[in-house]
């Protein structure tokens, strides 16, 4: 079954389906509530998102330049950089570290990257244990799941399920959904795997130009234990996340944590510089900067959509949006969910995931949400422009497109077409309505449409304008 | 008030009622056309000279929506050179002036002279709601309908054309309605065009949403100024239980307006 066609049944289903309803909505009602105060506290909110655009504008039509002066400048302070074109070069590069130093265990922290290059397959498949261990992406991983959000992996999951999932895997007590007990739970499993780990990899929040350092958020501290504790580490990101100044993150730290959680400031945010140096007590022996590509430049070399790079993954638009909020995340079968991963995805990935362009009704909530400014819902037209314009799209609506334009080019014709149309429209029975043999059916299965009327506005117009004249074609005759 | 006295409530500065031109959506020619009536009525109850450019068709929006550029720009060349000369041009959909405010001139930018038509007629086209309040200066028309009325915003009209207000400050004049606001006014009822057929089952689970915030307000009808929200609000509403009704707010005041 091709991508389309499995998105449409995974669509339906989760539409259908009360019990996610449910929890989405309550979790994206707190997030609403949380992040509405943590707007409040910027002096001037859309003032802070005018300057995160313009930094972020920068930023990517510089990119280049940026690039290598953080490349050089961490570079200088010892770190490895490594740079990966596509998917299966990252994996080969960050494989070939691990058997370098015979590595057998790894903890890994949250990285939407990481999941992009199915990096922890890969490493399990040379037999190397992974451990992730954002809770939420822990929770996944036992599931054996995909995280469903970009930044809350659980989002589709009640603390029961949780209690459930901890009681069979890790052996709580089967009564036990404290969150305080789980949190436990889990921390005591990870504890034991961070010390023992031989890597450790991260992502990355920020790629800070001027000073050549990596910047991470984060909420449990994991990340910062990765990066310390294990003697090798990678930071796998992609090319997109520089910011030119560290001065910038004065604005972008608490801009992505409002975004991404309501919070003003998230618990943990790391600046990493390089490797362990003489005198230091922690921190890897090497340091490891993995960037990729696998498509992102093809998205920079088109100027019209080259703002889709500006994303700090921070997930607002998710939640904005309407069609998120009814199939949640895994219905996208993409790395990027909702609609930053409906515009970027196929973009990235290719023409398989045109479809998710147009699953959407444009609403342009994602736009609104967006803290540096992306016109998600403009950038979703103008993929849709790309996939009509190769002639992607089904033969059948490209004959609709058609017939519509021809229609529509000539007023004559625009009106004879029209009044056909709704002739034959009103012979309709009324018990064929919403079946498979109603023509309508793709709005009547799901509501009532509206009855022809037998007079169109400018046939009104015409009569009503224009003194009775039996012979010519003022008056449109009720059909 | 009747609305003989029109022409003394005229704003000072803005002189006579100027002659307006009619853009009458596509969908509401063939589907909606008591909307258009509904139009005609308030704007000539105002004392506007109406003109209806026959050769008008559609903008476009569907094929550009859709992806289909050059079968838009077709349409866009029709429709400057149909409402190229007019000094105001109202429409009664957010929707489809979102699209020739808005969208023209990304469609015209390869030819800088279509671009420079597009923004010349787009500065001249105004949704119905934005024409009388922010062109004409008119939010009393004298008008009543005792009815509890809610508002959906349709997404055009808020996040293209910023026009919240508007329609509010309208029947807010509107003697014995009840304006109440209502949980997620501001969500879309999932209409999106070839949206709501290709993936009915989301556009649906959308309407419902917007449908059981309506019933839950109570209300005995939602207004909005986008004709297409309002078909598939309608249509949502129809088969279920509760009574709500839809209503376009030209229909609303035209009808507040006679019974005034």
């Amino acid at each position: 079954m091709n991508a389309a066609r499995q998105f449409r049944h995974a669509a339906r289903a989760a539409a259908q389906d009360a019990e996610i309803a449910g929890i989405l909505r309550f979790n994206i009602a707190t997030y609403d509530a949380a992040v509405a105060l943590g707007r409040g506290r910027f002096l001037d909110w859309r003032e802070a998102r005018r300057r995160a655009e313009a930094i972020k504008r920068d930023a990517i039509a510089q990119l280049d330049r940026y690039l290598e002066e953080f490349e050089r400048r961490i570079i200088a302070r010892g770190a490895a950089v490594h740079w990966a074109p596509d998917a299966a070069a990252a994996r080969e590069i960050i494989l070939e570290i691990a058997r370098r130093h015979n590595v057998r265990r790894v903890v890994k922290s949250k990285s939407m990257v990481s999941e992009e290059i199915h990096l922890r397959e890969a490493l399990e498949q040379a037999g190397m244990a992974t451990l992730e261990t954002d809770l939420g992406e822990y929770i996944v991983q036992l599931r054996n799941e995909p995280p469903y959000h970009i930044v809350t992996p659980a989002m589709h999951l009640r603390r029961e399920h949780i209690a459930g999932l901890f009681h069979q895997k890790l052996g709580t007590p089967a009564d036990e959904t404290s969150p305080e007990a789980l949190v436990r739970a889990a921390r005591r499993e990870m504890r034991q795997r961070f010390v023992a780990a031989d890597l450790g990899i991260t992502g990355a929040n920020f790629l800070i130009a001027d000073h050549g350092l990596v910047a991470i958020t984060e909420n449990e501290g994991n990340a910062r234990l990765c990066a310390s504790l294990p003697p090798v580490q990678v930071v796998l990101t992609g090319i997109e996340k520089l910011l030119p100044r560290l001065a910038d993150l004065a604005l972008f730290w608490p801009l992505l944590a409002t975004a991404g959680t309501g919070q003003p400031i998230t618990c943990y945010n790391s600046l990493l510089g390089g490797p362990r140096r003489g005198g230091e007590p922690d921190g890897p022996r090497e340091l490891h900067i993995v960037l990729l590509d696998n498509g992102r430049s093809r998205v920079l070399a088109d100027a019209a959509q080259r703002e889709l790079l500006h994303c700090i993954r921070c997930g607002a638009c998710l939640n904005a949006c309407p069609v998120f909020q009814t199939i949640g995340g895994h219905a996208y079968a993409t790395t990027y969910p909702g609609p930053i991963g409906a515009a970027l995805t196929p973009l990235l990935r290719g023409p398989a995931y045109d479809h998710l362009a147009y699953a959407t009704s444009l609403c342009g909530a994602c736009a609104e949400a967006c803290p540096v400014g992306i016109e998600i819902h403009h950038q979703l037209l103008r993929d849709r422009a790309q996939a009509a314009a190769a002639r992607r799209r089904p033969w059948s609506e490209r004959l609709e497109i058609r017939a519509l334009a021809w229609a529509a080019a000539k007023p004559r014709r625009f009106e004879r077409a029209g009044r056909l149309a709704r002739r034959l429209l009103r012979l309709r029975p009324q018990a064929i309505d919403g079946t498979r043999l109603d023509p309508l059916r793709p709005w009547t299965r799901y509501r009532q449409a509206p009855e022809p009327p037998p007079q169109s506005f400018r046939a009104w117009w015409r009569q009503r304008n224009s003194p009775p004249a039996p012979n010519s074609m003022a008056a449109e005759p009720p059909s | 008030m009747s609305l003989e006295s029109s022409q003394e409530r005229w704003p000072a500065a803005a002189g006579a009622p100027p002659e307006v031109a009619l853009f009458i959506p596509c969908f509401v020619d063939q589907v909606t056309p008591e909307i258009g009536r509904d139009l005609v009525t308030v704007l000539e109850r105002l004392g506007c000279r109406l003109r209806f450019p026959p050769d008008q068709t559609c903008c476009g929006q569907p094929a550009f929506n859709a992806g289909y550029r050059q079968e838009a720009r077709a349409l866009m060349r029709r429709f400057l050179d149909t409402f190229g000369n007019s000094e105001a041009i109202v429409c009664p959909s957010g929707s489809c002036t979102a699209m020739v405010r808005g969208f023209y001139p990304e469609l015209a930018q390869s030819d800088p002279a279509l671009a420079a038509a597009a923004r010349r007629v787009g500065e001249r086209v105004y949704e119905f709601s934005e024409f009388l309040v922010r062109r004409l200066g008119i939010t009393e028309l004298g008008a009543a309908f005792p009815h509890r009325v809610a508002v959906h915003d349709g997404c055009h009209m808020l996040r293209e054309l910023h026009l919240k207000d508007e329609p509010r400050q309208l029947l807010r004049r509107v003697r014995g309605l009840e304006l109440v606001e209502i949980d997620d006014a501001e969500r879309c009822c999932g209409f999106g065009g070839s949206f709501s057929v290709n993936y009915g089952m989301i556009s649906e689970a959308m309407a419902a949403r917007k449908a059981d915030a309506l019933e839950a307000a109570e209300v005995d009808y939602v207004t909005a100024c986008d004709p297409s929200c309002l078909l598939q609000i309608a249509g949502v509403l129809a088969r279920r239980p509760g009574r709500v009704r839809t209503l376009h707010l030209a229909s609303l005041l035209a009808r507040g307006l006679a019974s005034a």
